[in-house]
């Protein structure tokens, strides 16, 4: 019987083995890099481009809605801006762009609102709902005016993390989606600072971190090769995650 | 004195063998990247949403390294390594039991109403706890069947529906996937669930293997082996 266990574990030992070096082995690593794109061109050729994440009734939202990551930026200039009630915080819109636009709170919030009750996914695994409100993305990209060689927004962020701030970006499909907003309200209250006040990314058909926080700036940009390590994210640059979260 | 070769066909067909190994091979990594996965965020909830141990129905122990792909916590490679699998796993699925329907492999399996009585089914039971596996009625026995019928047509296809309801973006695409399971999390747990179910049935299917020749057994599921009506004559 030990025997047989002993024959197990060794045999456990030599496939995980196995594993970490297909991971790391040229081949490995752009077979497994080859599934993320998979799921990605399966994705965009079954799903329409505008098809919405279900949303859910007010009854149907979660009594808390938990923060992850980064739950209160530690810059000192960041204590400042939440000490003044954000009033000073803008939203720089610049890259390829015909009109950089440089948002105030104020500016964000005159602006068309829309209101939703989707669900969030982390790639952990848990879920929670909660009523976003504020800007479509969309309509802003148009009042800056894409060039052609836009291909990628950027989200540039006020939390450090990993001694980096954190980024993340999308492409143009789910930059013009009609439920990716900047929200700057959860559940009918300005943003608590857990969940990315003053401002933070709604990007409802991709996992939670996706979502950027306290954003302070969206860049437009042709490849992701110049954005930190190239792969077009802070958890994609630091720990390999998925750029295509939709899974 | 050796008997002419007989047109009947192997005991495994082919199409059933090659998906027979390959499915196994998935189901492997699928389970043990996928205990990464769970280790991410070890409990499980009903319903929609869940986040605090305050909201599940069952809090997971960690599973160790040796039960896990990768063997250290990575769960970016993890994800990687459950969608690689998925992707034949399901194809694989679907085209076995698409091809088994369309040649009528499946008629072995088809429970007849004379089997589905209680006497009928106790004795099969007995028969099974003193490891005697012979079939009285066609091919398979009655647990065989129900088993069978059990992990292709209900524990398989729900991995498969019950992972694309845990993806956002297919939530999107197909809404009724939420409806099917009740929500997000509780499609996560069944996925959960039925994982373990089917480990369940491997422990079963390798026992009753190892108890009625384990070498024929595997050679007939590499080979194809000959028709049992082959050997009758």
């Amino acid at each position: 019987m030990i025997g047989r266990r002993m024959a197990l574990g060794a045999l456990m030992t030599g496939l995980l083995g196995a594993c970490s070096k297909v991971a790391e082995s040229g081949p490995g690593a752009s077979l497994l890099g080859a599934v993320e794109r998979w799921n990605e061109a399966t994705h965009r050729l079954i799903t329409s481009r505008t098809a919405l994440a279900r949303e859910f009734d007010k009854a149907d939202i979660s009594p808390t809605f938990r923060g992850n990551g980064t739950t209160r930026p530690d810059a000192f200039d960041y204590a400042l801006q939440e000490a003044a009630g954000f009033a000073n915080w803008r939203l720089a819109v610049t890259g390829l762009v015909e009109r950089p636009l440089s948002l105030s709170l104020g500016q964000i919030k005159a602006l068309p609102q829309r209101r939703q009750i989707t669900r969030h996914d982390c790639v952990e695994g848990w879920s929670a709902i909660g009523e976003w409100t504020g800007p479509q993305l969309g309509p802003i990209l148009r009042l800056a005016g894409l060039k052609p060689q836009a291909k990628f927004i950027v989200f540039r962020c006020a939390d450090n993390f990993g001694g980096v701030p954190y980024y993340e970006s999308v492409d143009l499909i789910d930059a013009f989606h009609p439920q990716t907003i900047v929200a700057h309200q959860l559940n009918g209250a300005p943003l608590p600072v857990k969940n990315g006040a003053p401002l933070r990314m709604r990007i409802e058909r991709q996992l939670g971190y996706k979502h950027a926080k306290y954003v302070t700036g969206i860049e437009a940009v042709a490849s992701l090769a110049e954005i930190g390590k190239g792969k077009g994210g802070y958890w994609e640059d630091s720990a390999g995650y998925q750029w295509y979260a939709g899974i | 004195m050796t008997m002419p070769r007989s047109p009947l066909p192997p005991r495994h067909a082919l199409s059933t063998r090659i998906w027979h190994w390959v499915n196994f091979a998935c189901l492997v990594f699928l389970f043990m990247s996928g205990l990464t996965i769970s280790n991410a965020h070890p409990r499980l909830y009903w319903g929609e949403w869940g986040f605090a141990p305050a909201d599940a129905w069952l809090i997971l122990p960690e599973f160790p390294g040796w039960m896990t792909i990768p063997g250290t916590y990575n769960l970016a490679e993890a994800r990687l390594w459950h969608f690689l699998a998925a992707w034949p796993f399901a194809l694989g699925l679907a085209i076995y039991l698409i091809v088994a329907l369309w040649r009528g492999h499946f008629r072995d399996f088809v429970l007849r109403r004379s089997e589905l009585r209680w006497s009928i089914i106790a004795a099969d039971l007995r028969q099974h706890l003193k490891f005697d596996f012979t079939a009285h009625h066609g091919r398979f026995n009655l647990l065989q069947k129900f088993l069978y019928i059990a992990v292709l047509f209900i524990g398989l296809p729900l991995m498969i529906f019950t992972g694309l309801a845990l993806s956002p973006a297919m939530d999107a695409a197909w809404p009724w996937l939420l409806d099917l399971f009740g929500g997000r999390q509780s499609a996560r747990s069944v996925h959960f669930l039925v994982a373990w179910g089917l480990l369940g049935f491997l422990v079963l299917h390798v026992l009753a293997v190892l108890l009625s020749g384990p070498v024929g057994q595997i050679r007939d599921m590499i080979t194809g082996g000959r028709s049992p009506a082959e050997n009758l004559t």
